[in-house]
């Protein structure tokens, strides 16, 4: 194996699109980080580009796109609209052929994310970690870090309490919508969210309710295939795009709405995905224009009948659902809108909050360096409730608020939960 | 390829981190954004300080190693790509706002601090750094210094070279040189400040430098003009100097480069439109309101058939977004983005641009050109495909005929950008053999051995001359 990119397999235009201005290098996590040439966008596809010249071996330039933590701010600045993540995507898809992820990773990735079984297994599989003792026992022998190092020890500390799996048998296939119905929409469980944020679903289900969408959760639907496109197993994420399509194209849905801003990244990508599989391409462009990130959505639909929130109020972007999905202000504004909070602006809150999917496990000292700076940031608003838009950030940030020993004084909330906790105030009075 | 003793006392100065060797660092540190050029250096190092920068000097003026500065690696002319390899000097982390002086007006910096970040820092206080290259937010102070950078202001408020005071540079040799500081008149001796700003890394490298700042203008007005035909927009910029207004900024777009940015950004630009200006001028309310009105009037005089003016910063914003559309836009039309540099005395703007598009038609490519027309600073851009060396080898011909054509007009080869490698073979077209004697003297006195950024500024070979029958 010669570790060389082929033309075919990555984009001569797409490359060729850099000029090297360099505009991207201020607005990259990790150029601020290191301050290095290597570490920046401009760098990272000039490297790509001299491997696909033949000046390179794709192995030299491996470490060079493992440091990316893969967040496409870069691509908002580019005054020539590279693609700078679909390179990325395309490189490391180049570089796990060579370089696989290890076996045990790639089983988790394809059997238990995977698959819709293997969601619900991981799901119970939680529940049983945290309730059976062995939760006890991992954290008693240190054995997370053993095995995953310090990253996934991390996350496993961040990682909230699971639901039952009697709770999880009494989700409803369709939730009515409260007075007159405006819209029927599909709503997209996702993987991570569905196993570590069960509630946060069935807050949003219960939001867009409120708001006037019939909401169904249609069964067939597995892992959005994010996971896999980033780290370069394209094959299953096409797996994932083609089990999805199929289990929501029938319903006669408004929308597909999601509450994880890397998986609505991931579903709006279906068309380029599949874009060399006929019969499935007009399929995957369908799915993806119906796709709506639940805020987005939200933000169209008439204001919510909102309670009373006595709570300073910061919101930290998900990268992919302002980078990719241009997602911005409409969080912003739904959370301006609840009486009583005050809206605080985080200073920075484009930068990625060190979360980056697997980022924080795989390269967790420049992770850290990232959550460091956010929490700095967040500090700084005196905000009492941070609001995510993606799990990664989720838990990424729980995590951030756990070292920073400030539990007691911050709350790490999804913006479902948020809006979801204000209606039921507003139902109360 | 660095002898490894080399590199370890690279290392040893540096510290293991910041001495970078492996192939992937070095083809990171290989170009600027300067189209067409690549090479990767032998060693990069990103030294933390003055005195680290001159021991890595003394260390290369021992082995005869060349010494590439860089900061952000904007540069337009190829200044910054190590085409002789070499060693590259990374600005990036010495990158402090030493102080802003409030009595003196005054600010000092290390090279790697952003421009833009500088301009915060004083507009924080009050000040006002006027040179604003459009890299602004990335590039640093030192490259700006180095090139002795412009920018949208230049008409009312100049260059780098007019607000740079003081520099402390680091020899060839490693020796420290400190020259001016904040005195506002210095006339000891030759002045080593000025002969720094604008030296592209060819005489010294800057390790610190102090400007000079001005009150920040209360207030600004900006407007847009569109013209049928470009003499209209040309005549509108005589009339406004001439009428003695010098407003901020007097940008200028011609029909070409409207299309394209119409065609990407549809902000509603009539697309038939001959030329637009974009004019802001700043200062107190009364002002800027009284110029704003007479520059309108003197346009609608000149044949502009729509004066905007914005009432609100949304509106300014909106209006400047043609201008700031433009390089997204030629940048995303086609692969390879030529930017040039081309200068004129402003009263021949108009024939300039004209004689642009003779000789982009005559030689089939395709030129759109905005600029400074208050500068008279255009930037003819060629967009291209670096994989057609057919129509590559046809835009080199036609900007030889390009700055041919800007010399006979009075005019010079580069306005901004700075000759570094892709201007060179032509530097004598425009200083003469004797020019370039002096310069090579000068060259030599501040680095006998060739060793700081060898290649730049005068080339091995001059380009010859086309014969352009007018």
């Amino acid at each position: 194996m010669s570790g060389q990119l082929k033309i075919t397999q990555l984009n001569e235009d797409l490359l060729l699109n850099c000029m090297r201005c360099g505009y991207c290098l201020q607005s990259c996590p990790t150029y601020r980080q290191r301050q290095i040439e290597t570490h920046s966008p401009r760098g990272r596809v000039a490297l790509m580009r001299a491997v696909q010249e033949g000046k390179l071996e794709l192995m030299d330039i491996a470490g060079a796109l493992d440091y990316c933590v893969g967040c496409q701010v870069c691509e908002t600045v580019c005054p020539a609209g590279v693609e700078y993540g679909n390179l990325l995507f395309e490189a490391k898809a180049e570089l796990e052929k060579i370089r696989p992820h290890p076996w045990i990773v790639r089983f988790m990735y394809t059997h238990v994310l995977g698959t819709p079984g293997g969601i619900k297994l991981a799901g119970f599989g939680l529940w049983f970690y945290q309730r059976s003792g062995l939760r006890w026992l991992a954290r008693t022998l240190n054995m997370v870090k053993l095995i995953g190092g310090q990253g996934l020890a991390d996350m496993e500390m961040s990682m909230p309490e699971a639901v039952s799996p009697s709770v999880r048998k009494e989700r409803k296939a369709v939730t009515p919508a409260e007075g007159p119905k405006k819209l029927k929409v599909a709503f997209f469980t996702g993987c991570i969210s569905d196993v570590a944020f069960f509630e946060t679903n069935q807050n949003a289900v219960e939001v867009l309710a409120a708001a006037g969408c019939e909401v169904h959760i249609p069964t067939g639907q597995g892992c959005c295939g994010a996971v896999h496109s980033h780290t370069g197993d394209m094959e299953q994420a096409r797996v994932q795009a083609r089990r999805n399509i199929a289990a929501f194209e029938s319903g006669g849905y408004d929308y597909i709405v999601n509450v994880a801003g890397g998986c609505g990244a991931e579903l709006r990508h279906y068309d380029k995905l599949l874009k060399d599989e006929p019969g499935w391409y007009e399929r995957a462009v369908k799915f993806s224009r119906a796709c709506r990130d639940f805020s987005e959505l939200l933000a169209t639909l008439e204001p919510l009948p909102m309670g009373e929130l006595d709570e300073t109020i910061t919101y930290q972007d998900s990268c992919h659902l302002r980078n990719v999905q241009k997602v911005s202000a409409q969080p912003r504004k739904l959370l301006k809108a609840i009486p009583k909070a005050k809206y605080v602006e985080l200073p920075e809150a484009d930068q990625c909050c060190g979360s980056g999917g697997t980022y924080s496990v795989a390269q967790p000292g420049s992770s850290d360096k990232m959550l460091t700076r956010k929490m700095m940031h967040v500090q700084g608003t005196g905000a009492t409730t941070v609001v995510v838009t993606n799990p990664g950030c989720h838990l990424e940030m729980i995590e951030g608020v756990q070292r920073a020993g400030l539990e007691q004084k911050i709350k790490v909330r999804h913006i479902a939960d948020v809006l979801a906790d204000a209606l039921r105030r507003g139902r109360k009075k | 390829m660095l002898k490894p003793e080399i590199i370890r006392e690279l290392k040893a100065i540096v510290g293991a981190d910041w001495c970078l060797d492996s192939p992937a660092d070095l083809m990171a540190y290989s170009y600027d954004a300067t189209p067409l050029y690549q090479n990767p250096p032998d060693a990069v190092v990103v030294p933390a300080g003055r005195d680290e920068i001159a021991a890595i000097l003394k260390v290369a003026y021992q082995h005869r190693i060349p010494i590439v500065p860089r900061g952000a690696g904007s540069n337009l002319s190829a200044g910054t790509v190590p085409t002789s390899g070499g060693i590259v000097v990374a600005m990036n982390r010495m990158d402090t706002l030493r102080e802003i002086d409030q009595e003196n007006m005054t600010c000092t910096f290390e090279p790697g601090l952003i421009a833009a970040k500088l301009h915060a820092a004083v507009e924080g206080q009050g000040l006002f750094y006027p040179p604003d290259p459009g890299s602004l937010t990335v590039a640093t102070m030192g490259g700006t210094v180095a090139e002795c950078a412009g920018g949208l202001r230049g008409l009312k408020y100049g260059v780098t070279k007019d607000y740079i005071i003081g520099i402390e540079a680091v020899l060839a040799d490693g020796r420290v040189l400190n020259v001016g500081g904040k005195n506002a008149k210095d006339v000891a001796g030759y002045d080593l400040v000025k002969l720094f700003v604008g030296s592209e890394g060819t005489l010294a490298l800057i390790t610190q430098a102090t400007a000079k700042l001005l009150p920040l203008p209360e207030t600004k007005r900006t407007m847009l003009a569109l013209y049928k035909d470009l003499t209209g927009a040309a005549r509108s910029v005589s009339r406004i100097i001439a009428n003695r207004i010098i407003p901020a900024t007097l940008e200028f777009l011609d029909n070409p480069t409207i299309r394209v940015v119409e065609d990407f950004a549809k902000i509603g630009l009539p697309v038939d439109a001959g030329a637009l200006l974009l004019i802001q001028q700043d200062g107190p309310e009364s002002i800027c309101e009284r110029d704003i009105n007479r520059i309108a009037a003197i346009c609608k005089e000149e044949g502009a058939f729509e004066v905007k003016r914005a009432e609100d910063p949304a509106q300014e914003a909106a209006l400047m977004s043609a201008r700031r559309s433009a390089l997204s836009a030629l940048a995303r039309k086609k692969p390879t983005t030529i930017l040039e540099d081309a200068t004129v005395p402003r009263k021949h703007l108009a024939e300039m641009v004209d004689q642009i598009n003779r000789i982009a038609a005559k030689h089939g490519v395709t030129i759109c050109t905005f600029g400074h027309a208050g500068d008279g600073n255009l930037h003819p851009t060629c967009m291209t495909d670096e994989r057609d060396h057919e129509e590559i080898e046809r835009v080199e011909l036609a900007f030889d005929e390009i700055y041919e054509a800007t010399l006979r007009l009075g005019g010079t080869i580069t306005g901004e950008h700075g000759v570094g490698e892709s201007k060179a073979p032509y530097l004598e077209w425009r200083v003469g053999p004797t020019g370039i004697e002096i310069m090579k003297g000068i060259k030599s006195a501040f680095d006998p051995q060739h060793i700081l950024n060898p290649g730049k500024m005068f080339a091995r070979e001059t380009r010859r001359r086309v014969v352009v029958r007018g």
